[in-house]
């Protein structure tokens, strides 16, 4: 029979734990987990990065709702377990579910430190450990003003450098000398206080807290000698404490932590333990790399192998900052019996430690430049001795045996058992390996068979080169594609930073993101273009010179140098006094060709330049606007006639057809736009091939999209009914702006749809109506300076050097 | 005697941006690049025929509006895999103003 295995905790070590064991004997056991977080695994590392905008919530999701379905695995969410009763073998949750077990994994991690002074429960006062921390954090960043971190630890400083960047004037409070005095010695503690110093984030070392202060409300922190620091927002982060309480309310033997064998198991037999709440051969342990191979034992023993025993192993620590290269590990204390072996490199803020025992490294700290921390860690771990090379080693690698100078040559000359990823303790040989056995071909693939490079990253660039030395010229490290060959950054990653780092100009992000060209080139311009106008309606200015001529110039280039016009017809109805006015300029600009577009309006073909502004003049007069036919932006709505005339409508499908485009005209989108409304489900307007479709019917209106009849032909998606007018309107609004802060440049909205999936999108604007109510509300905000005709800005003098030559030099003048 | 026809002032083209001159030849591009350097080539793409000045000016480049070739407006050849190239006219600056050479814009007149 299958046994039962109930796991309470849902965190990274319990979740590692379940994907080894799933390999190993995959229908062993019926498996139910209690989360006291009402959430799905995720990252908990990657928490900086999200703070600091780098990453999203969706990012860091390891174990998304449908892995628990296919594995039939039962996740109880948002239940905290209130008592194990182990004489029945059954736990029962806060919320009242009781469930038995066969065996049973606690992993409750750990429970942040709060320091015992006043006011330390006030609100504005919090931890940092879980994603709800984060929000708060976000949340409170966007009304700006000041923050104390207490705590200059690794995750107080990532939570600083974090805030900082989302805006908020920034105080770490440390109360030893240097941070990060337990991965630091004193001099790369003082090299980080002073790059962080230049970021602007203030630093108080030896600082005891005192209390904090406010009523209501957090103000500030008072220090043992009397300074008062003004805050709204103060995060403490000054430790974890195991979290036992349920293992002591059961009688299991508790110290520090929950106590177990090498093999995970308390002591009831039944019951094991893994993660932060766990304590082994005397210690906990804060960092993935011991808790993933805690998991890697208990999920060995639950199937059954009883060979793999837990043994501790120095894990390197790297702080995840952008910009601030960071590598310590093992011992690095001064002693008689040790010598130490130093680089400094004042102007490139690089300083370089070996510790050195009998010719070998005990411990090793890197700032400035991490690469050779791999291969010190690996001369450390083999304890290798060092004494032929002593005089070269601090120079790393590359030094060694001469002349590599291609940083590629570096991670060749590793051995297969170097590791690579110290997250999840992947080696080299085993990332060739499944590189050869299982056909890898990128980035993805390695992490998914590998785990290499899936937890915190810091790995990725070593696991691309490895990729590059397996696969030659065959690696495209574009498992993101870069935008164009001026950056290594892909589209998603640019649109991420660009907002993360609150980049408002072309050269901004060009500096920022470290671009190879002076000024970019025709592919980049323009998406970056958009991506600002798209991010900071209020404050960016749009650059002319990065939009292809159609849209500096507001009308379509033709083959030979003409142009088109097209006016718009507003849901393709016209008038007398319309027609009779394009007829009028017809006639007196001798245009050339007349055309019926497709999306219900009118084209005049073979424009001279010179004459582009005279002809918007005319068709201004008569009330006609820019029909925006060459932007990426929204184009046409095509509508039927409706229940005004057709026998067979059901609701004003021309009249919902004007109203959605007067409502979005002039709105810039990654490509082009195109929208219809049927009256009935004959749909006489097309809807269903358009990127957004509205078919009328008795009870309503049905929202489709992602509808493609050029290139590629495919009928749209349901998005969802609306009810009313109002709320069709609400919910295209809402899509239309999903669309617009989300696709890549010159990506359809079908492409993104294909990309994010349909779900993903029902999600965000059918399920979440706060939600579709913010992308409504922030497509508003930018229309208010969006709405602006072009050709009435054009008439009245704007850009007028692009319509005429610079200069005329006659025959005389030329003549020799 | 080496003679300049004065067209028009540097900050009548934008900064990355370019204008048209016409001339009994045919029409001249001029472009100013980020640099603030000054380019005047043929204004019609050896591929097509489309017309330069509309394209996007990137370093000392301009692509093509129509088909996106790339040309180099020091060289007037196209850039990459395509294969072609377009005359390139000298250019001076004197105290803001740009001068073309007339030799060079009455070439074919002369000729």
């Amino acid at each position: 029979m299958t046994e039962r295995l109930v796991i309470i905790g849902n965190g990274m070590a319990p979740g590692r734990m379940l994907e080894h064991l799933l390999d190993a004997a995959p229908a062993a056991y019926d498996v139910t987990i209690f989360n006291a977080e009402p959430r799905v695994n995720y990252d908990r590392i990657m928490l900086s990065p999200v703070l600091s905008g780098e990453k999203t919530y969706d990012d860091i999701v390891i174990h998304d709702d449908a892995w628990y379905a296919s594995h039939g695995i039962t996740l109880h969410r948002g239940h905290r377990i209130a008592s194990i009763d182990r004489d029945a073998k059954t736990v029962t949750s806060e919320g009242g579910i009781t469930a038995p077990y066969d065996r049973l994994v606690i992993a409750t991690g750990s429970n942040p430190f709060m320091i015992p002074v006043p006011g330390k429960d006030l609100p504005g006062v919090l931890a940092y450990r879980d994603l709800d921390d984060v929000q708060t954090m976000l949340r409170m960043a966007e009304r700006g003003g000041r923050a104390v971190v207490i705590g200059g630890g690794l995750l107080g400083l990532e939570a600083a450098a974090g805030l900082k960047q989302r805006g908020m004037e920034v105080t770490v409070l440390h109360v030893m000398p240097t941070l990060m005095e337990r991965q630091l010695d004193p001099a790369a503690g003082y090299l980080l206080e002073k790059e962080l110093k230049r970021r602007g984030i203030h630093v108080i070392t030896k600082a005891n807290t005192k209390a904090i202060l406010g009523r209501t409300h957090v103000q500030g922190v008072e220090l043992a000698d009397g300074t008062q620091i003004p805050a709204s927002l103060v995060v403490m982060a000054v430790g974890i404490r195991p979290n036992v309480q349920i293992a002591k309310d059961a009688g299991l033997e508790v110290g520090r932590g929950i106590v177990t064998t090498d093999a995970m198991q308390t002591s009831d037999p039944a019951i094991y333990s893994v993660g932060e709440c766990a304590e082994v051969g005397g210690q906990v342990y804060g960092l993935v790399a011991p808790l993933y191979e805690q998991a890697r034992v208990l999920a060995a023993h639950l199937s059954g192998d009883t060979a793999p025993r837990f043994v501790h192993v120095d894990t390197p620590t790297k702080l995840k900052v952008t910009g601030i290269d960071l590598y310590s590990l093992g011992d690095f204390a001064e002693g008689d019996d040790r010598e130490e072996i130093v680089l400094r490199d004042a102007s490139a803020g690089v300083y370089k430690r070996l510790v050195l025992k009998d010719n070998v490294i005990i411990g090793t700290v890197l700032y400035g430049e991490t690469a050779d921390g791999a291969w010190f860690n690996d001369l450390k771990k083999k304890a290798t001795d060092v004494s032929a090379m002593r005089d070269t080693l601090i120079f790393g690698q590359m030094f060694q045996g001469g002349t590599q100078s291609d940083p590629l040559q570096a991670v060749a000359a590793l051995p297969d058992d170097a590791e690579i990823c110290g997250c999840n303790g992947v080696c080299k040989g085993r990332i060739t390996g499944a590189i050869r056995s299982k056909g890898l071909t990128d980035l993805d693939g390695v992490r998914a068979h590998t785990k290499a490079s899936a937890s915190c990253g810091s790995c990725t660039g070593l696991v691309e080169k490895i990729l590059k030395l397996e696969l030659g010229d065959a690696f495209n490290p574009a498992a993101v594609q870069p935008m164009c060959p001026c950056t290594t950054h892909g589209h998603d990653e640019v649109r991420r930073l660009i907002r993360a780092k609150a980049l408002k100009t072309i050269p901004a992000v060009m500096q920022e993101l470290e671009w190879s060209t002076s000024c970019g080139c025709a592919k980049c311009r323009p998406a970056l273009n958009y991506y600002l106008v798209c991010d900071w309606p209020e404050d960016y200015r749009d650059d002319y010179q990065s939009r292809f001529i159609n849209e500096r110039v507001h009308a379509n280039i033709q083959k030979d140098g003409t142009y088109s016009v097209v006016p718009r017809m507003w849901g393709g109805m016209t008038s007398s006094s319309e027609l009779r006015a394009i007829a009028d300029v017809v006639d007196k600009f001798d245009i050339p060709a007349v055309k019926v577009t497709g999306g219900q309006r009118i084209d005049m073909l073979g424009i001279r330049k010179e004459d582009l502004p005279a002809v918007w003049a005319d068709l201004g007069k008569a009330g006609f606007v820019s029909g925006q036919a060459y932007a990426k932006g929204l184009r046409t709505v095509k509508t039927c006639v409706g229940n005004t005339w057709c026998r067979f409508g059901t609701q004003d499908s021309t009249g919902l057809g004007i109203r959605l485009e007067k409502f979005m005209w002039g709105s810039w989108t990654p490509a082009k736009l195109k929208l219809a409304v049927s009256g009935c489900p004959r749909n006489c307007a097309e809807a269903t091939c358009k990127d957004i479709g509205v078919i009328c019917v008795d009870s309503g209106f049905e929202i489709h999209f992602a509808g493609a009849a050029g290139l590629d032909i495919k009928g749209t998606e349901v998005l969802g009914h609306a009810a009313t007018e109002d709320e069709a309107l609400e919910i295209v609004v809402a899509l239309t702006q999903m669309y617009r802060e989300g696709a890549r440049y010159l990506e359809r909205i079908y492409k993104w749809t294909k990309r994010i999936g349909v779900p993903e999108i029902k999600k965000q604007i059918i399920d979440d109506l706060p939600r579709r109510r913010a992308f409504f509300d922030r497509f508003v905000h930018s229309q208010r300076f969006a709405q602006v005709d072009p050709w009435s800005e054009r008439v009245s003098g704007k850009d007028k050097h692009e319509f005429k030559p610079m200069a005329v030099v006659g025959y005389q003048e030329a003549a020799e | 005697m080496t003679i300049w026809i004065d067209i028009g002032a540097l900050d009548d083209v934008p900064l990355r941006g370019s204008r048209c001159v016409a001339t009994p030849t045919g029409k001249v591009g001029v472009f100013r690049t980020a640099d603030d350097r000054v380019f005047a080539i043929r204004n019609e793409c050896p591929h097509k025929g489309g017309p330069l000045t509309e394209g996007i000016v990137h370093g000392h480049s301009v692509t093509c509006p129509l088909h996106n070739w790339v040309i180099s407006l020091e060289t007037g050849e196209a850039q990459g895999a395509d294969e072609g190239a377009v005359g390139t006219i000298p250019v001076r600056l004197d105290s803001g103003r740009i001068l073309l050479l007339r030799a060079a814009i009455a070439a074919k007149a002369a000729a």
